[in-house]
């Protein structure tokens, strides 16, 4: 059997009238990366929260790293890296006088070489001295990476961390994430972005406080069980409104030039693509079930949490 | 066209504008209830013309004579008699610990002395460490006594040839005897200054840490509360000593203000003081959802500061609910704290009464702000 490093149930929080997480199970072996997808306002963010001890669950619990997340949130966080979805280091404290702060805060043993090593490390070296305010929001990203890195954690959650920064960035960070994760660190990352899921081993995603769907990222697609078609022609705009309406159809979505239309029953949708692709001479072809259908038809289904149904 | 004006421009920002204000309900507060406040003391606990000082007594002599010029001072309603005191010390005592803000002393066989026309002198000791407090009633005394003579010895005195008058009244001013505004006001304005700051200082560190995002990221890490609070207050507890060393310096240099007392009963006083005001800064800061809020807020404590403690306006001259207001107010305790020490000598024993109030205040603000503050971020 492999080792656990989050196992929690029935996690349950509200604020006020919302209830931003409702029943929330969640198991994650050790050294995997595990990712949370779903719209803003879902509960993301309040999951990972209580996970690490920043917020108390109403009902639920569970362990993490072998800790009870209810009453010993202090082990916890001694063992847990979180870097958070606002850059939450001193604006005006230097990017070595940051490390060595939250270094003191672990109260780690040999750290002034600790930090040297994390600026090594992260490529920060030349800059240790540039205030961590003027820095962009790559160079913010890495600063706060080598932040919850410096005490070595076991486990490391990672809320929207690459919001705002650019490609070459964010693939230098996934790297840098694969090989923690290599080395065992169990990782927890939430995100919107499509290619970073599929860098995840495992992904739930969760709308509205609720998780829809959870399991390894390969049999995602298949356990949501759509079927979809390419298309590509002339007059693309015209050939959308007519698939939107036609039987068998739940979702078109425009990817560049091609239209991606998919269904949940196969034989009608290849009947109806078929049917329309003839009449406006449009060329189909059928796809292997992707992440990214099946994540915009999840979308399509979830609502904003703290939206309230109108009276 | 830069000339042109649109209206429909203009009122959209007006009313984003009123939106926002409405969002802030802090601010909006403030603004409705600053004036309100403002107005309340000044309109009506603040007397520059304190009537009902309270008096002590100290006479040899308890004949009908001594009797009439009392009740004559307590008919006037600068004085309220508060019973009688034995002896020079007691008087003293009386003064220094802010018991009463005169004592009116008549030597032995004054009554007759006086008809033995021998002018005996009677004494009264005023504490003139708040000179604006005593000074209308001491300028009132000579209509007094005037009139007090002529009602008791009518009769005796008519016959009583020119010469001496039947006695003399000395005013002794105690602790301030030129009667210097500035000797009342500078060791007064340190307590309102060390509120400002450490209130003001301390909310804001606190708030400021909650409002950058930088708390979600120290809460994450394993340091305890404790640890947060002492390292984020320290700092400006020291500011604090060095605004008080340069303070009283600055006080003896320029305005000769004098240091009569104890030392170690100010040092006592003033780390209190300190106490106090970093755990209503504290406080604040629990409440206030951004800087500018806790600047708002830390405004809000300081008026009461200076209007109520008896900072700008003689505490004896309020009414008696602003008088109760006032003793809730941390800087009353420590004023009167600094002015027994500084002007008029006072030891640990003669400030006992201002380390308990501020004591007891400090109890209170910190349970408040330990039932606000958690831990979490919920």
């Amino acid at each position: 059997m492999t080792e656990i490093a989050i196992d929690a149930v029935g996690i349950t929080k509200s604020f006020g009238e919302n209830k931003v997480v409702d029943d929330f199970t969640i198991r994650v072996p050790k050294g995997a990366i595990y990712g949370f997808l779903g719209p803003n306002g879902s509960g993301k963010t309040t999951t990972i929260r209580i996970i690490c001890g920043l917020l108390t669950a109403d009902a639920g619990g569970g362990s993490c790293l072998g800790f009870d997340i209810r009453t010993e949130a202090a082990k916890i966080k001694e063992r847990v890296g979180y870097m958070t979805q606002k850059f939450s280091l001193y604006q005006d404290l230097t990017i070595r006088e940051n490390l060595d702060f939250v270094a003191r805060m672990y109260r780690l043993g040999n750290r002034k070489a600790r930090v040297q090593e994390a600026l090594d490390d992260l490529g920060l070296a030349d800059r240790s001295h540039q205030l961590a305010g003027n820095l962009s929001g790559g160079w913010k990203q890495r600063l706060a990476l080598a932040a919850c890195l410096i005490h070595n954690p076991q486990l490391l959650l990672l809320d929207e961390p690459t919001a705002g920064v650019d490609p070459k960035a964010r693939r230098d960070f996934w790297d840098e994430i694969r090989r923690l994760s290599d080395k065992g660190v169990t990782v927890l990352v939430s995100t919107h972005y499509m290619d970073e899921a599929v860098q995840c081993d495992s992904l739930a995603y969760i709308a509205y406080g609720k998780k829809l769907i959870d399991g390894a990222t390969a049999d995602i697609p298949a356990q949501i069980g759509l079927t979809t078609y390419r298309v590509e022609g002339a007059g693309l705009a015209r050939l959308e409104a007519a698939f939107k309406q036609a039987p068998g159809v739940v979702q078109v979505a425009r990817f560049g030039t091609a239209l991606h239309v998919s269904g949940t029953d196969p034989d009608r949708l290849e009947t109806t693509v078929r049917t329309l692709c003839e009449a406006s001479g449009a060329r189909m072809e059928k796809l292997a079930a992707g992440l990214e259908e099946a994540f915009i038809y999840l979308m399509s289904g979830a609502q904003d949490n703290f939206v309230r149904p109108s009276k | 066209m830069s000339w042109f004006f649109s209206i429909g421009r203009f009122l959209a920002v007006l009313l984003k504008e009123f939106i926002q204000m409405r969002r802030d309900r802090l601010t909006l507060g403030m603004m409705i209830g600053l004036p309100i406040m403002q107005l309340l003391l000044f309109g009506f606990a603040i007397n520059s013309d304190p009537r009902q000082l309270p008096t002590l007594i100290e006479a040899a002599d308890n004949g009908p004579m001594v009797r009439t010029i009392l009740a004559r001072m307590e008919n006037s309603d600068y004085f309220k008699m508060e019973g009688y005191i034995d002896g020079q010390h007691a008087a003293e005592e009386a003064l220094r610990t802010g018991r009463a803000n005169f004592v009116v002393m008549f030597p032995p066989n004054f009554e007759r002395d006086v008809l033995r026309g021998r002018s005996p002198a009677m004494l009264i000791a005023a504490d003139a460490s708040d000179p604006s407090a005593v000074n209308g009633a001491v300028s009132a005394l000579q209509g007094i006594m005037d009139g007090a003579l002529s009602e008791q010895m009518k009769n005796a005195m008519a016959t009583r040839a020119p010469g001496p008058p039947p006695f003399t009244v000395t005013v002794h001013r105690q602790y301030n005897p030129e009667g210097k505004t500035a000797t009342n006001i500078v060791p007064g304005l340190l307590a309102i200054i060390l509120s400002m700051t450490m209130v003001m200082i301390t909310a804001v560190a606190i708030v400021k840490e909650t409002e950058r995002g930088t708390m979600e990221m120290l809460i994450a890490t394993p340091v305890r509360p404790l640890e947060v609070m002492l390292g984020k207050i320290l700092p400006y507890v020291i500011v604090g000593y060095v605004q008080t060393i340069v303070f009283i310096l600055a006080a003896s240099a320029i305005f000769s203000v004098p240091f009569e007392g104890s030392r170690i009963a100010f040092f006592f006083g003033f780390n209190l003081y300190i106490l106090v005001n970093l755990a209503l800064g504290f406080l604040i800061s629990t409440a206030a959802r951004n800087q500018m809020q806790a600047m708002q807020l830390s405004f809000f404590t300081i008026l009461p500061s200076i209007l109520l403690s008896g900072f700008m306006f003689p505490f004896a001259g309020m009414p008696a609910w602003a008088q109760f207001l006032g003793t809730g107010v941390p800087a009353t305790h420590f004023l009167r704290l600094v002015r027994k020490v500084m002007l008029k000598g006072a030891q640990v024993s003669d400030v006992l009464p201002e380390y308990a109030a501020m004591s007891i205040i400090l109890v209170v603000i910190t349970v408040l702000a330990g039932m606000r503050y958690r831990q979490t971020l919920d």
